[in-house]
C-alpha cells in the first residue's frame, strides 16, 4: 500500500534529554523519521525538550517546539497545530509513553488523530508484564518463570516459590531503572521497594534468575501486510545478567548453529506477528548454553539503542523504514537506499563482524559502584567493524578513549594470579580486561568460562590476541608476522612496543564497504571500514567517482560521555551540510553508532573507524583530502590536531599552534598578559608538595585540575590541605604527562560566550550567564541567554575581551570563552578554540547558524561577506534557559553534589518571552516537580547557612514544612523560622534517612564541605533523595531559583508555547 | 592451523593465495558464493552444490564445528570450500569436530585466508566461473592448469547425486502416499513430508512415469538437485507424462525447472545465481513477501511458458525472476526456492501443507 492519503500533518514526539538508557540514538532515529516524512511531502510538527539535537533543527521539521515533554504540553501543541497523526515509536520510551497516554485517555480519538507506528494493544502486549506473558503463552513462546507483583510482600512470597536469586524488573522504566538481582529476602525487600516506587504503574516483575545463559537479540521489521524480516541478530559477549546496554555485543550472533539461529529467528517473527507490530521491534532472548531451551526476555516494539546499532552494523536504515511503514508503505515498496536497486524487504547479509563496546562514566565517577547488572550504566558506546572478532575488538578498545591500545590494563599486571581469579568473579566494566589478564597468565579457558559464563568462542578469540602479543614479544618481527598482527587489529605503535623493533615497511589499512548484501549487489553508498587486505574498495570508489570537488575530512567526537555529548554530533553534521552546500566533498570519520553523523547518507563518504592517529593516517592515505576539520568533534578531534599538523594535513580553521596556545598554561598566560586580560591567579605543579605550597600561597579555596581535560574531569575545589592531598593522590595514581593547574577560586557570576571569528571580525551570537556561581561546571549549571544580571560595563568588557582574544589567538571558526565576574571585575577562566556544548542551543534561539557560518569562514568567507557585523548580535526577543539533566538514579554511590567536575548527561531548554517563564519551563522539562505544599529538608554547611535563610523563609511563607539536621535546624529556628530538627544518620533514632523514606519531604537542599566518598553523611542524604526520586538541590543558587519559581505559582497550562521556527 | 599455501586459480587467469584446510591436492569446480551467515554445515553437505566450489561471504565459519545431526545429505558433494577464516576452537554443545576434521573425512579441499569479499565481487561482476583450488604451485604450469579449468563442465549431476535405489519410508497413521523423485535432494525434504503423515517412496531419477504411476501415488514430489536442468532430457519426458496423468505434483528448485521444461518452457543461467538465506520472494496471490533460502544457478524464463498453461505464483523482489509457478493443465505447482530450508529461514514450509491440501482435494 502506498502513502496513506489521510495523512498530511504528523506530530513527532522526541525522547527528551540524554540520560543513561536514552541517548543520541533517538536523535538519530528521530532525524531519520523527520527526513522520511518530509521526503513524502508531509508537514512535520516536532516536540522535544532537548536543544542539542539535530532533529530540533529548522531544516528537520516545519514547526518545532522545544518544550517540556509532558502530557499537558503535548496536548496543547496538538490543539494549536491540529496534526492528523502522531508518530509514537521513534522517540524512545518517552515518546512512546506519551503517545500511549494520549491514546488511552481518548484524547486522540476526540481530536480525530491517528496513532502511527504502534497501537495501544501492541504496546500493552509488549510492556505490561502480565499481558506480555499471556501473549507469549498463547503463541507457545517460552518465558522465564516470573510473576507481576504490586507489593513487596507478594514479591517475597513468589521468590520463595521459584527460589533465589531472582531478578526484579520494574514496569515502564527507562533502561531498567530500579531493577536488580536479589540473592536473599533482605536484598529483594530493598530492590522491590525501590522498583515499585520507580514504576509509574507500581508494578515489578519477579523473575527466575537465568544469569549465564546466552543473550541473543533480533531486530525485526514488520509491515501492515504482515511481511516481516529480521534485520540483524546480535549476541552479547556478556551472558544474561548484564544489561544489553552494558554488554559487549557482536553482530551477527556467532556462536549459534543454524538450528539455534533459526529457532530464535522464528520465535522473533512469531512474536512480532502476535504483537501486531508495524515498524521496528527488538526481541531479546536467553538461550541455554547446552540445550535448545530458550526464553523470551523482553520485547521493545519501537526503535531503540539496539536498532540504531543494527542499522549501523548492517547499513539497513531501520528508523527510516519504520517511518515509511507507519505512513502506509509496505516493505516491498521501499527501496533499499544502500544498494539503490533492491528493496527493504530482505534480510541484510553482512560479510564482517561488528563489535559494540560500551563507554562507562567511571573514569569521572571514581566512587561509583561499577558492578554491572540489570540497570544500565554506560553513557554511550562505540562500534567497530572488522573482518575478524580480534580485529573488531582491538578497534573497539582503542575507540572508547581510555588511552588503551590493547586489552592490557596496567593496574592488573601487579596482581597475583589468585587476585585475578577473584576479580573474574566481579562483573564490572573491567571484566574483559581481567579475562585478558587471566588468559595471559595461562589460566585455563574452562576455568574462566565457569566463572564468567562467557562463551568459549569469545574466550579463545581473546586468547588469540594474547598469543599474538606473546609472539610479538618473543619472535622476530618478520613481514608475515607483522601482517598477521595488523589483521588482528594491532596498531604499529603496539607492535613496535611489544617487539622492540621498528617497522620497516608500514602497511596502511585498506577499506571495505558496508553494503547490506555481502557484495551480492553493487552498492551505491560509500560507507567504509578498514581492514588489511590487498583490495581497497574506497580507493576504487574514488577512482570511479572522480570529481573536481575538494575533499574535506571532518572528525567526529566518538562515544557519548559526560562532558562530550550529542552537541558535537550536531556540530559535525552541520559542518558536513555546510561543506556540501559550498561544493566540497565532505568525509566523516567517527565510531559512534548512535549518531546522525554516522548515518550513511549524511556525508559524501563515511569511514566508520577508530579516531587514533594511526587509524586516521590510513584514511588520509586513501583519501588524500585537501583539508581536515577538527573544531567540531570535541576533545576527540582536537586531540588529533598536533598529529595532523605533523603529517602535513591542511587543518582548516584555527591553527594547531593556536589550539595549543589556549591549552598550554604558560603560553596562555603569556597571551592573556599580551591582551591585558586578567585571569584568576594560578600555578602549575607536578608534585604534591608543590601543590600544597601553591595552594597556600594562592590561599584557599583553590581550583585544581589537570591541563588538557574535558568536562572538568578530575577537577575540584580544595578548601584545605587535606583536599589537595586527596585529589593529588588520585590524579598522580594514573601518572600524568601534563601538569596540574592550581588556580585561585573566585566565587562570582560565571558568564559564557561562543563566538565566530574570521581572523579580523568576530560575532558573538549571545552572552550567557550561569545561575550558579563559578565553581560548578558550566555543563552542570543552569545557563541563561541573554544574560540577566550583568552591568552594561561588564557586557562591554566581555565583548571587548572576546574580540581581543579571538584576534590574538587567530581564531578562524568557533571559540568558546568562560568568564567570571568577581567584585565587579571580569576575569577569563577558560578559552576553548572549538565548538562547545552551548552552540546548538544558542544557534536555535538567536537564529545565527553558528556552525554553518564557522564552516564557511574556514573555507575563506568573512563575516562581512556572509552579512554579519562585528560584535554582539542583537538580542533575541526570547529568553532561553538551559537546565542540566542528570542520571544519578542509574549510578549508585555517586555523590550528586555539583562541583567543578561535570556530572550531567544531558540538558533541556525552556524558551519564553520572560526569564521567569523560561526558567519555569526549563525546570519542568528537566523533571522538577513544582509543588506548592509539602516538606523541605535543609542540611547545609556553615558557610551556606546565611544564604539559605531567605530561601527557607520563602518556603515557610508558602506553607512548606521545614526540616533540618540539627545544626541547620537550630540556625533556622534561631532566626525565627519553624524547622523540625532531625537526627543525623550517625545519631541514630529517627534520622534524616527515615524522614526521606516517610514520604513527607518533597525537596532537599543539601550542601557539604566534604563530598564524593559514599560513606559521608551528606552523600548518604543526597543518595537517599535520588533513590526516593526527591528533587535534591546542592547549590544555593539552584535552590533559590527553584523557590522563586515555586512562588510564582505558575501552571503549565498558562505558559506560551513557542514554535522556534518563528523566532 | 595449517600454514600450507593453497591457491585459487580462476578461469579468467586470476590467482588468489591463501592457506590450505581440509585435504590437500587439487580440485576444479564452478565457483559460486553463498551469503548465508549461519548454516555452513548445511552448505557443506548440500547436494545442489555438486561440482561447485562454494565461497562463504561471511568471514567466520565453523564456529560451532560439525555435528552429525545437521547434515543435508550423507556426504559432501561440493568440490571445494573457500572461507576467510575457519574456527579451530569451535564452541557448541552439539559440536563433535572441527569443520577441518569433517572436510578431511569427506575428502574436501579447502582454502582459507583469502579475501572472500574480493572473490565475491569478481564473481558478481564476471558471473560464475570455473576455478581450481590446489595446494600445488599454481604458477609453474599455469597455462596448462588454466586450460583444464576453462574446459571443466558439470555433467551427470543428477545421476551422480540422486539416489540409486528405490526405498519406502512409512509413518504411523499415514494419510497419503507420496512418490518422491530424488534428483539430489536434501534430507529435510523427506522429513517435511513424513511429518505431514505421508508415506514416502523415494525413487531414482530414471524411474519411468509408468513405474511411478504403478506405485499408486497420491502425489509426486520432484526434489531439488544440482546441475543444468536442460541436461535432464529423460526426466523431462517422465515429468511430461506425469503432468498428462494429472497426478498432484509439487516441484522445488530443480524440480520446478524440470516441470517448466516439460511444459515447453525454457531455463536460463543466472549471472551469479541466488545462494543464501535472505532472498525476498513475493507471492502473487497475497502480495506477501517471504524471506527464502535459495541455492540455484538457473531460472525459468517466465515468457517462455504459455500463459494458458502456467501462471507465475512467486517472483524475486530483487531481480524479478520467476520463483514459482502454478499450472492450469494439471494439479501442479512448483517453487524455485527451498520451502523447507533448514539452512535458513522456515517461513515457507506452509507450501508442504498446500501440497497436502492439494492431495486431499484431488484424492481418489
Amino acid at each position: 500500500m502506498p502513502l496513506r492519503s489521510d495523512i498530511k500533518k504528523v506530530l513527532v514526539i522526541g525522547s527528551g534529554p540524554i540520560v543513561i538508557g536514552q541517548a543520541a540514538e533517538f536523535d538519530y532515529a528521530g532525524t531519520q523519521a523527520c527526513r522520511a516524512l518530509k521526503e513524502e511531502g508531509l508537514e512535520v510538527i516536532l516536540v522535544n525538550s532537548n536543544p542539542a539535537t539535530i532533529m530540533t533543527d529548522k531544516a528537520m521539521a516545519d514547526k518545532i517546539y522545544i518544550e517540556p515533554l509532558n502530557l499537558d504540553v503535548v496536548k496543547r501543541i496538538i490543539e494549536i497545530e491540529k496534526p492528523d497523526s502522531v508518530l509514537s515509536t521513534l522517540g524512545g520510551q518517552t515518546g512512546l509513553t506519551l503517545s500511549m497516554q494520549l491514546a488511552k485517555e481518548g484524547f486522540l480519538d476526540t481530536h480525530g488523530i491517528k496513532l502511527l507506528g504502534a497501537n495501544p494493544e501492541t504496546i500493552d502486549k509488549a510492556e505490561d508484564r502480565q499481558i506480555f506473558k499471556d501473549t507469549m503463552l498463547s503463541i507457545g513462546e517460552p518465558c522465564i518463570p516470573s510473576k507481576v507483583v504490586e507489593s513487596v510482600k507478594d514479591a517475597l512470597e513468589y521468590a520463595e516459590k521459584i527460589q533465589y536469586p531472582v531478578i526484579v524488573r520494574p514496569a515502564f522504566t527507562l533502561g531498567g531503572s530500579g531493577g536488580g538481582i536479589a540473592y536473599n529476602a533482605a536484598e529483594l525487600h530493598e530492590i522491590a521497594e525501590n522498583g515499585l516506587r520507580l514504576s509509574p504503574i507500581t508494578q515489578v516483575l519477579i523473575e527466575k534468575n537465568i544469569s549465564g545463559w546466552k543473550e541473543i537479540e533480533f531486530e525485526v521489521i514488520r509491515d501492515s501486510k504482515a511481511n516481516s524480516i529480521t534485520v540483524c541478530s546480535m549476541e552479547n559477549v556478556d551472558p544474561v545478567g548484564v544489561h544489553t546496554g552494558d554488554s559487549i555485543v557482536v553482530a551477527p550472533a556467532v556462536t549459534l548453529s543454524s538450528k539455534e539461529y533459526n529457532m530464535l529467528r522464528n520465535a522473533a517473527l512469531n512474536i512480532v506477528q502476535a504483537l501486531g507490530v508495524e515498524g521496528g521491534c527488538n526481541c531479546q532472548f536467553a538461550l541455554h548454553p547446552t540445550s535448545l531451551e530458550y526464553a523470551v526476555i523482553e520485547v521493545n516494539p519501537r526503535v531503540s539503542r539496539s536498532s540504531a546499532l543494527a542499522s549501523k552494523a548492517t547499513g539497513y536504515p531501520i528508523a527510516k523504514v519504520a517511518t515509511k511503514i507507519a505512513i502506509g508503505y509496505t516493505l516491498d515498496e521501499i527501496v533499499n537506499a544502500v544498494t539503490g536497486n533492491t528493496y527493504a524487504c530482505f534480510e541484510p547479509a553482512i560479510d564482517y563482524l561488528v563489535v559494540k563496546f560500551p563507554r562507562w562514566p567511571f573514569d569521572k565517577f571514581v566512587y561509583a559502584n561499577r558492578t554491572l547488572g540489570t540497570q544500565m550504566k554506560a553513557t554511550g558506546e562505540v562500534m567497530a567493524i572488522g573482518t575478524s572478532f580480534e580485529q573488531a575488538m582491538m578497534k573497539a578498545v582503542r575507540s572508547i578513549e581510555l588511552k588503551l591500545d590493547s586489552f592490557n590494563l596496567p593496574k592488573l599486571q601487579m596482581l597475583s594470579d589468585t587476585d585475578v581469579v577473584r576479580l573474574l568473579k566481579r562483573c564490572d566494566d573491567e571484566r574483559i580486561f581481567v579475562v585478558y589478564e587471566a588468559l595471559k597468565r595461562d589460566i585455563e579457558i574452562g576455568k574462566i568460562h565457569n566463572i564468567t559464563k562467557i562463551d568459549n568462542w569469545f574466550l579463545s578469540k581473546m586468547q588469540n590476541l594474547v598469543k599474538m602479543e606473546c609472539t610479538l614479544l618473543k619472535k622476530e618481527l618478520t613481514p608475515e608476522l607483522y601482517m598477521q598482527a595488523k589483521k588482528m587489529g594491532f596498531l604499529d605503535k603496539t607492535i613496535q612496543r611489544l617487539s622492540g623493533e621498528d617497522i620497516s615497511k608500514k602497511q596502511y589499512a585498506s577499506y571495505k564497504m558496508v553494503d547490506t548484501c555481502a557484495a551480492e549487489f553493487k552498492a551505491e553508498t560509500p560507507y567504509f571500514y578498514s581492514t588489511f587486505d590487498e583490495e581497497n574498495e574506497a580507493a576504487q570508489f574514488l577512482e570511479e567517482h572522480k570529481t573536481d570537488k575538494k575533499k574535506i575530512l571532518v572528525f567526529g567526537s566518538g562515544p557519548i560521555r559526560i562532558g562530550q555529548g550529542i552537541e558535537f554530533d550536531y556540530c559535525s553534521v552541520h559542518c558536513v551540510w555546510a561543506l556540501k552546500e559550498e561544493g566540497y566533498e565532505a568525509i566523516i570519520a567517527n565510531n559512534n553508532p548512535e549518531t546522525v553523523s554516522t548515518d550513511f547518507d549524511t556525508s559524501d563518504r563515511l569511514y566508520f573507524d577508530p579516531l587514533t592517529p594511526e587509524d586516521v593516517d590510513s584514511i588520509l592515505e586513501t583519501e588524500k583530502p585537501w583539508g581536515a576539520i577538527v573544531q567540531f568533534g570535541g576533545q576527540t578531534a582536537i586531540g588529533l590536531t598536533k598529529h595532523l599538523e605533523a603529517a602535513g594535513v591542511n587543518i582548516l580553521g584555527t591553527s594547531a599552534k593556536s589550539i595549543d596556545e589556549a591549552e598550554d598554561r604558560e603560553s596562555f598566560d603569556a597571551l592573556l598578559a599580551k591582551c591585558d586580560i586578567p585571569r584568576p591567579e594560578g600555578k602549575t605543579v607536578f608534585q604534591l608538595s608543590d601543590a600544597l605550597a601553591a595552594a597556600r600561597e594562592l590561599q584557599y579555596p583553590v581550583l585544581l585540575r589537570p591541563s588538557y581535560v574535558l568536562g572538568g574531569q578530575n577537577m575540584i575545589i580544595a578548601y584545605s590541605d587535606a583536599d589537595v592531598e586527596e585529589y593529588m593522590n588520585i590524579i598522580l595514581a594514573n601518572g600524568i604527562e601534563n601538569p596540574v593547574l592550581i588556580d585561585k577560586y573566585m566565587m562570582g557570576i560565571e558568564v559564557e560566550v561562543d563566538a565566530i571569528c574570521d581572523g579580523t571580525d568576530y560575532l558573538i551570537p549571545g552572552i550567557m550567564e550561569h545561575i550558579e556561581r563559578a565553581g560548578i561546571h558550566s555543563g552542570d549549571s543552569i545557563s541563561v541567554y541573554p544574560a540577566q544580571r550583568l552591568t552594561e560595563a561588564n557586557k562591554k568588557t566581555i565583548i571587548e575581551y572576546t574580540g581581543r582574544l579571538a584576534k590574538a589567538l587567530h581564531v578562524i571558526g568557533l571559540v568558546n570563552i568562560q568568564y567570571v565576574i568577581y567584585n565587579g571585575e571580569v576575569y577569563v577562566i577558560e578559552v576553548n578554540p572549538r565548538s562547545s556544548r552551548t552552540v546548538p542551543y544558542i544557534s536555535k534561539v538567536t537564529s545565527v547558524p553558528m556552525v554553518d557560518l564557522a564552516t564557511r569562514i574556514m573555507l575563506g568567507a568573512t563575516l562581512k561577506s556572509l552579512g554579519y557585523e562585528t560584535g554582539v548580535h542583537p538580542i533575541s526577543d526570547y529568553v532561553a534557559v538551559k537546565v542540566p539533566v542528570f542520571s544519578f538514579e542509574k549510578l549508585h554511590s555517586v555523590d550528586t553534589m555539583l562541583g567543578p567536575e561535570m556530572k550531567s548527561t544531558g540538558e533541556v531548554l525552556g524558551i519564553a518571552k520572560t526569564f521567569d517563564e523560561a526558567l519555569y519551563k526549563g525546570l519542568v522539562a528537566a523533571g522538577y516537580k513544582i509543588k506548592h505544599e509539602g516538606g523541605v529538608l535543609i542540611s547545609v554547611r556553615d558557610k551556606d547557612k546565611e544564604e539559605v535563610l531567605p530561601i527557607a523563609q520563602s518556603l515557610e511563607n508558602m506553607g512548606f514544612q521545614l526540616y533540618g539536621t540539627k545544626g541547620t535546624a537550630a540556625y533556622l529556628t534561631g532566626h525565627g523560622l519553624h524547622a523540625e530538627a532531625v537526627n543525623k544518620i550517625s545519631e541514630g533514632g529517627f534520622t534524616v534517612l527515615d524522614l526521606l523514606e516517610s514520604g513527607k519531604v518533597d525537596y532537599v537542599i543539601s550542601t557539604s564541605t566534604k563530598g564524593r566518598q559514599p560513606a559521608r553523611e551528606g552523600v548518604k542524604i543526597r543518595r537517599k533523595a535520588v533513590e526516593r526520586s526527591i528533587a535534591c538541590l546542592t547549590a544555593i543558587d539552584t535552590a533559590k531559583v527553584l523557590v522563586d519559581c515555586i512562588s510564582l505559582n505558575r501552571n503549565i497550562q498558562d505558559v506560551e508555547l513557542v514554535d522556534i521556527t518563528q523566532i | 592451523m595449517s600454514e600450507q599455501k593453497a591457491y585459487l586459480l580462476l578461469a579468467n587467469g586470476q590467482v588468489l593465495e591463501g592457506k590450505s584446510f581440509g585435504v590437500t591436492g587439487t580440485a576444479i569446480g564452478e565457483v559460486v558464493f553463498t551469503t548465508g551467515m549461519v548454516g555452513y554445515q548445511e552448505t557443506l553437505t548440500d547436494p545442489c552444490l555438486y561440482g561447485q566450489i562454494a565461497v562463504q561471504t561471511f568471514p567466520l565459519n565453523g564456529n560451532c564445528g560439525a555435528n552429525s545431526e545437521d547434515f543435508e545429505s550423507s556426504k559432501c558433494w561440493l568440490k571445494g570450500y573457500i572461507v576467510r577464516e575457519w574456527c579451530e576452537t569451535p564452541s557448541n554443545f552439539r559440536c563433535e569436530k572441527t569443520i577441518d576434521a569433517f572436510m578431511k573425512e569427506q575428502n574436501v579441499i579447502g582454502l582459507y585466508g583469502v579475501d572472500t569479499r574480493q572473490l565475491t565481487r569478481i564473481i558478481r561482476e564476471n558471473g560464475v566461473m570455473n576455478g581450481m583450488i590446489t595446494t600445488e604451485d599454481v604458477y609453474a604450469k599455469k597455462e596448462e592448469l588454466l586450460a583444464q579449468v576453462q574446459t571443466y563442465e558439470i555433467t551427470d549431476a543428477v545421476k551422480t547425486v540422486g539416489t540409486a535405489e528405490q526405498k519406502t519410508y512409512t509413518v504411523e497413521n499415514a494419510v497419503h502416499h507420496v512418490v518422491m523423485m530424488d534428483l539430489g535432494s536434501k534430507a529435510s525434504v523427506l522429513e517435511k513430508l513424513l511429518a505431514r503423515s505421508c508415506n514416502v517412496t523415494v525413487v531414482p531419477y530414471n524411474t519411468t512415469a509408468e513405474a511411478i504411476l504403478t506405485l499408486n501415488p497420491d502425489g509426486v514430489m520432484l526434489t531439488d538437485g544440482p546441475g543444468n536442468p536442460a541436461e535432464n532430457v529423460e526426466i523431462i519426458e517422465t515429468v511430461k507424462k506425469l503432468v498428462e496423468a494429472k497426478v498432484p505434483m509439487f516441484g522445488i528448485c530443480l524440480g520446478h525447472q524440470l516441470v517448466a521444461l516439460a511444459n515447453g518452457g525454457e531455463t536460463v543461467k543466472l549471472k551469479y545465481g541466488h545462494r543464501g538465506g535472505n532472498q525476498p520472494v513475493k507471492e502473487q496471490s497475497t502480495g506477501f513477501v517471504y524471506v527464502t533460502t535459495q541455492n540455484h544457478g538457473y531460472a525459468v524464463v517466465e515468457e517462455s511458458l504459455d500463459a494458458a498453461v502456467a501462471a507465475v505464483s512467486h517472483w524475486n523482489v530483487n531481480d524479478k525472476t520467476c520463483e514459482g509457478l502454478v499450472y492450469n493443465n494439471a494439479p501442479v505447482f512448483t517453487v524455485q526456492f527451498y520451502p523447507e530450508a533448514c539452512g535458513g529461514p522456515r517461513d515457507t514450509t506452509c507450501l508442504y501443507d498446500q501440497f497436502v491440501t492439494m492431495m486431499n482435494k484431488e484424492g481418489k
